[in-house]
């Protein structure tokens, strides 16, 4: 057993002078602060509030090393990319890969680069960074923030509408590493965008992504953000998606949580000025012995602000689930409309679910709503379905199917609706393949 | 070789007898109803004989073209050309009704070495069976039974049935809960299956039905057991007298209600 705080603390040491040198001064002090807060904090324990349904012990016991830079084997590169296509930002273990990369066909003017190339042109971007994603009460975020070498950079100017999704692979090919993306998405006032994280691994090995993204929406703008967590088997995840609103702006996040043998993924945003909006939606569905933490955080900071949230879980074998779900409404935030669904299906007697809803309002003029449920397959359908000639099996896929399908629905655009739905069907129980829906 | 032959049936639910030796014979091209005041067994029944696994069968035997029904599960019955039509018909969010259809066509299709209908040789067949209940297509397009009224469910079930060309249908309370107007689509309906080579069994409560689709064989059943059988003349004399007349228990509750 490793002391995780010594670990990493040991390991920004050894590689002090090199992450120090990277961008300028203020970064400097950011990466210091953060270090310091590491060492005071330490990791969350069984008893930190926000973790309590969630055992860090599998990722704290290994002493996972910062991934080294080295070629990428392309061979295997491309095997694990078949199928993307578009505009696209490449990562493996945390480092830009411009040979996979594409970022033909973006409108001028859009900004769409790697944090390394910031830190090289002290690009004015940068001063965003840390701003959003706070280390203070975040452990991994801290860590994050003191070894963050990489990751990528958007920019959309005011007004501007980007139709094509910008898509950010990050690939982890290296065992027993860990790295630590940092991304930062800025859209100017009006501008419009929709952006895709994925995370894939090619390692049958245990490894560590612990990536956070900083998102700020000026005033009017409007992101679709996609979040396709889906790691491989022995992958550990925890992630970050932190959003600064401004006024009259909207987010829609899709986090689906698939891979992985222990994730963690937090969306948390600040509707931080009036007629802001935001629809947090996800899906995770645990098999073997996966752990899926949902953890999500909406700040109605201002007033006239509408907060939309459906999670759904499918839980299967000895997997676990947890969903927990904080609304704050701040004092002068008058006239939110907040409402928050979170239902579970367990496909076995194993299988549980921690679902935990977090309501603080503080304003009085709100309409806020929640609800959380946890439940088995219906034995009337399964048995109507089986009286029509399907199999056991098959009907149980087909009505796990239907219970998660209404988050793929959501997905706006076609094109990555057909991605996701092959990636939710390979996780549903075992049965015949389901027919194309007419 | 009878298409159905139910000898001696017993069975129960948490130790519960609810049928209590059911014995009956029917063949092919007929159509025989069981009627019964309310916790005769007739619903009970039609799920034994659909696989519902939440009856235990303690004795007898069921022989349905010759073969062990009770040994099969309810995905076979199906494919071998059983049909149960719900009284209470599962609303399934999430599963559109045309894409359920077709899975269940499929399904059977597949299990019977038939080739599998695409979506547009199926869309041509539902449109074809949707008029025999005179149902809109837009019924296809939402989810299985869901925000249905009772009557388009029952009408749904009567679609299915249509759909998937069953040997024996068991209609289980097809009529209850519909005005005379649905009443009359689905009798229309029910008798455009009539054929033949299918054997229908009509579970009622009420003679009303039986106006619309005239049955060969009636049978009255009281706890857990068949205890008249006759014509169509049965049904009417049921009706005159009431239950009482076949179920001492009936008529104490009656009684009972009265005062």
């Amino acid at each position: 057993m490793i002391d995780a705080r010594q670990h990493y603390l040991a390991r920004y040491q050894s590689m002090r002078q090199r992450l120090e040198n990277l961008g300028s001064g203020p970064l400097r002090r950011l990466r210091r602060s953060a270090i310091e807060r590491l060492a005071e904090v330490g990791f969350p324990t069984s008893k930190t509030e926000e973790w309590r349904f969630t055992q860090l012990a599998p990722l704290l016991a290994q002493p996972f090393e910062p991934a080294l830079p080295q070629p990428a084997d392309a061979a295997a590169l491309r095997q694990i990319l078949a199928g993307f296509d578009g505009v696209r930002l490449v990562f493996v273990d945390g480092r830009f890969e411009a040979s996979a990369s594409e970022l033909g066909g973006l409108p001028r003017g859009v900004i769409a680069t790697n944090l390394a190339r910031c830190f090289e042109d002290g690009d004015g971007l940068i001063s965003q960074l840390g701003q959003h994603a706070l280390f203070k009460t975040s452990a991994f975020t801290a860590l994050n923030t003191a070894l963050m070498e990489d990751g990528a950079v958007l920019h959309i100017p005011g007004e501007m509408a980007v139709e094509e999704p910008i898509q950010l692979i990050f690939v982890s090919s290296s065992p027993r590493a860990i790295s630590n993306p940092r991304n930062l998405i800025v859209l100017g006032a009006g501008a419009s965008a929709t952006v895709v994280e994925s995370y894939l691994g090619g390692c049958r090995e245990p490894y560590f992504t612990n990536v956070v993204t900083e998102v700020v929406l000026e005033q009017g703008a409007r992101l679709e953000h996609l979040r396709l967590q889906q790691e491989a088997d022995h992958g550990l995840h925890v992630g970050l998606l932190q959003v600064s609103q401004g006024q009259g702006s909207s987010l829609s996040s899709h986090a689906f949580s698939l891979g992985g043998s222990l994730a963690r993924t937090e969306i948390r945003t600040v509707l931080a000025e009036e007629g802001s909006s935001c629809a947090l939606n996800g899906l995770y569905m645990g098999r073997a012995q996966q752990h899926l933490d949902n953890f999500t955080s909406i700040d109605h900071a201002a007033s006239h602000c509408t907060s939309r949230e459906l999670y759904k879980g499918v839980l299967d074998d000895r997997s676990s689930g947890v969903f927990s779900g904080r609304i704050r409404v701040h004092p002068d935030a008058q006239k939110t409309d907040a409402s928050q669904t979170n239902k579970n299906l367990l496909l076995s007697e194993e299988a549980v679910v921690d679902t935990k809803p977090q309501l603080e309002i503080f304003a009085d003029d709100v309409k806020c709503t929640h609800g959380a449920a946890v439940g088995q397959l219906d034995d009337d359908a399964i048995f109507y379905l089986r009286s029509r000639g399907m199999a056991k099996e098959d009907a149980r896929r087909l009505l796990t199917y239907a219970f998660a399908r209404e988050l793929v629905e959501l997905v706006p655009l076609t094109a990555l609706k057909g991605r996701i739905e092959r990636l939710v069907t390979a996780k549903l129980p075992a049965g015949a393949a389901l027919a194309e829906a007419a | 070789m009878h298409l159905l032959e139910i000898r001696n049936l017993h069975a129960g639910v948490d130790g519960k007898e609810i049928l209590r030796g059911v014995d009956l014979t029917v063949e092919a091209g007929e159509v025989h109803a069981i009627m019964g005041p309310n916790g005769s067994g007739k619903s009970t029944l039609a799920q034994v004989l659909a696989g519902r696994e939440t009856f235990v069968v303690s004795q007898g035997q069921v022989l349905y073209q010759g073969q062990d029904l009770l040994a099969m599960s309810p995905e076979d019955r199906a494919v071998a050309g059983l049909f149960l039509a719900f009284q209470y018909p599962v609303e399934i969010p999430g599963v559109g009704n045309m894409y359920f259809l077709r899975t269940a066509l499929n399904a059977i299709r597949r299990r019977r070495g038939l080739e599998e209908l695409d979506a547009m040789d199926f869309l041509a067949l539902a449109k074809e069976k949707l008029k025999l209940v005179e149902m809109d297509q837009k019924f296809m397009n939402r989810s299985v039974n869901e925000g249905f009224s009772g009557g388009e469910k029952k009408r749904n079930e009567i679609l299915q049935m249509a759909v998937v060309d069953p040997k024996l249908a068991i209609l289980d309370e097809t009529d209850s809960g519909l005005d005379i107007d649905a009443l009359r689509i689905i009798a229309n309906g029910i008798n455009s299956q009539r054929r033949s080579d299918r054997a229908i069994l009509l579970i009622t409560h009420y003679q009303r039905l039986l106006n619309y689709v005239v049955p060969d064989r009636v049978h009255v059943m009281a706890e857990g057991r068949i205890v008249r059988s006759g014509n169509r003349q049965l049904a009417l004399e049921l009706e005159q007298r009431g239950y009482a007349w076949v179920d001492p228990k009936a008529e104490q509750a009656a009684k009972g209600a009265a005062v």
